[in-house]
């Protein structure tokens, strides 16, 4: 087999490895707890005045088929993988009757839109600041935003986001501090709508880029310093090769193979960063859901999310994986 | 210890990161002398912005918020550090054996290992307390987290033990009769210690950060005292629209300046680790 077909069959392979161990933990942490969901939405609901016995009874068993708890462990599980295989999360409890996916399917491009965007400018401008620092070292402003970007970056998502929201909401209100988009607005593409998405859009990703951007710079400055010392980089100073040609072609080319690898490998974290940053900014994706679906009971939405949230970042990084050999030619040859 | 004291004076990031963490583990070690106990609310007057008598002020519960942060910041750094040092027995664990066995122990252990890395956690730890709610604690958040924690570090890990495997010393071991664990244990861990430490402190970072985050939300146990908590409710009682903010204010300081101590300790010691970077340090 060629090298890349190999190279593609390994990664499938991972990828679906990924899915099988992510939704487990999801089945085992559901299943292997004492406290049952059924008793717990019943529980909830019976909590002021008295139902009959029967009534309760009734709802117990359509309870427990909603969940997908009918039957042995065994026939559980089964249920529980064929409803993946469908997309079928059964309704949701809060917004009945409207299903989970339509739920969810709602709120995906909304948090899709903020990674790209986020991660996209966070790994472009990290690894090009970091790369121009790893190379002009003695540049005194590229010193100085390494200092700023290692501040930010150790930071947890959550405080970082909080802290943007005090400045820009409470000490220097001028931009929206919630919502994907100014309430109440019709929602064409006109370009007010557009101005107004942009507009909410920046809180979040700004908080998301601070703490993002200081990994990749660090990363991309120590990998263009060792870089820098190989021999074909000083033949090329000798050979009189541009120095903007060098950076370009022959430092930060191949400096980037790692730091694409290293995006596949931290995007499961920078899911959970963006899914935390909605929260706190109250913007409409599967975090925010996912943090009402919590607070209004939601057990199908809760888990819903959660196996919707591990097939998308296994899928995306499948993405990331099978663009690699774009750029680092040597998978092929292999 | 006299290398310590080189460190200090000769590595700004180091020296800066140990200060730090000093303030914060002595603020935290108040706790032992607080006059209240943690969970006492209304003893003081409420929402005294901070004085001379109350230092960092009271909250809305009546609680003076000095000695509640002792507190806070005391099991939020225990959590951490227990989360610590769980995650590593596993990464140690998985890291060793999948570099000595090499094979396809090492590529079956390793691909487990990448699939730890990749799944998002935040979803599960928020699904794990919506099952769990009220029987959610403390202890229970740590060893799952422990248990999600470890993968990262298990592959630093396997890549020095991967080099170890063919040194000479190792097959000496195996030709004097050593077991597999003797080697591991005794041959090659102390090779790995250095790099266990220092992602030790990422880890701690990692494992507060959650913490905090999920405790915010109100999604652990929220009646022992963590910074995480402490926000959840300052957020409860509306804390910045009331224009209580020494209330916020004070439990971020704390925490980030842990953050930061951590942060900075731990890249000190990758650069003590990885002499390489210590030669570009000097070159500047």
């Amino acid at each position: 087999m060629s090298g890349y077909g190999l190279y593609l069959l390994t990664r499938l392979g991972q990828f679906a490895l990924v899915v099988f161990i992510g939704i487990n933990i999801a089945f085992v942490v559901t299943h292997a707890t004492p406290i049952d969901p059924v008793e717990q939405s019943i529980a909830a609901s019976t909590q002021f005045g008295s139902i009959n016995p029967e009534a309760i009874e009734m709802m117990r068993q359509s309870l427990k088929e909603l969940y997908g708890l009918q039957g042995g462990l065994w026939d559980q599980y089964v249920t529980f993988w064929r409803r993946i295989a469908v997309g079928d999360f059964g309704p949701s409890l809060s917004a009945f009757p409207t299903p989970v996916s339509t739920l969810i399917a709602r709120a995906l491009p909304w948090t899709v839109a903020l990674l790209v965007v986020s991660t996209l400018l966070t790994w472009v401008l990290g690894n090009l600041l970091g790369g121009l620092a790893g190379y002009y070292r003695r540049n005194r402003a590229l010193r100085f935003a390494g200092i700023l970007a290692m501040a930010f970056h150790p930071i947890p998502y959550y405080i970082v986001a909080f802290l943007l929201l005090i400045v820009f909401g409470y000490l220097w209100p001028v931009l929206p501090i919630s919502g994907g988009y100014t309430m109440n607005m019709e929602q064409d593409w006109s370009w007010e709508f557009i101005l107004s998405l942009l507009r909410h859009g920046i809180l979040p990703v700004a908080s998301l880029a601070l703490v993002g951007l200081g990994g990749w710079f660090m990363g991309m400055r120590s990998l263009v310093s060792n870089v820098v010392t190989e021999d074909y980089v000083a033949y090329a100073e000798l050979a009189g090769v541009e120095r903007s040609r060098i950076l370009r072609s022959y430092v930060m080319r191949n400096a980037l193979v790692p730091q694409v690898t290293g995006l596949a490998i931290s995007l499961g974290s920078i899911f959970n960063g963006a899914i935390i940053t909605e929260q706190v900014f109250g913007y409409p994706g599967v975090g925010t859901l996912l943090i009402s679906a919590v607070h209004a009971g939601d057990y199908s939405l809760v888990l819903g999310i959660t196996t919707v949230s591990i097939l998308a970042v296994s899928f995306a990084v499948l993405l990331i994986d099978l663009a690699y050999p774009l750029l680092d030619p040597r998978v092929k040859a292999r | 210890m006299r290398s310590f004291l080189a460190l200090l004076k000769s590595n700004r990031q180091f020296a800066s990161g140990v200060v730090l963490l000093a303030l914060v583990a002595a603020f935290a070690c108040l706790s032992f002398f607080s006059p209240y106990p943690p969970n006492d609310s209304f003893v003081v007057a409420p929402d005294v912005p901070p004085s001379a008598e109350y230092w960092f002020g009271t909250t809305s519960r009546g609680q003076e918020l000095f000695w509640l942060l002792t507190f806070a910041i005391r099991n939020t750094l225990v959590f951490g550090i227990v989360v610590a040092v769980l995650s590593r027995l596993l990464a140690l664990l998985v890291g060793l054996v999948a570099g000595y066995a090499g094979g396809w122990i090492d590529r079956l252990l390793m691909s487990i290992n990448d699939t730890f890395i990749v799944i998002p956690l935040f979803p599960i730890l928020v699904l794990f307390y919506f099952v769990l709610k009220d029987h959610m604690s403390w202890g229970l958040l740590a060893l799952m987290m422990a248990c999600l924690g470890w993968s990262y570090d298990a592959r630093l890990i396997r890549s020095v033990a991967l080099s170890l495997r063919h040194r000479e010393f190792t097959e000496t071991g195996i030709f004097s009769g050593m077991s597999t664990r003797q080697i591991l244990v005794e041959e090659h861990l102390p090779y790995v210690l250095p790099i266990v430490f220092s992602t030790t402190m990422n880890n701690i970072n990692w494992s507060i950060g959650l913490e905090v985050t999920l405790s915010v939300l109100g999604f652990t146990d929220i009646n022992t005292p963590t910074i995480g908590v402490m926000i959840y409710w300052a957020n409860q009682h509306t804390a910045l629209v009331a224009g209580i903010w020494w209330w916020i204010f004070f439990p971020v300081l704390l925490v980030v300046m842990t953050f930061i101590g951590l942060f900075l300790l731990a890249v000190s010691m990758n650069e003590y680790i990885d002499p390489r970077s210590r030669l570009g340090r000097s070159e500047r």
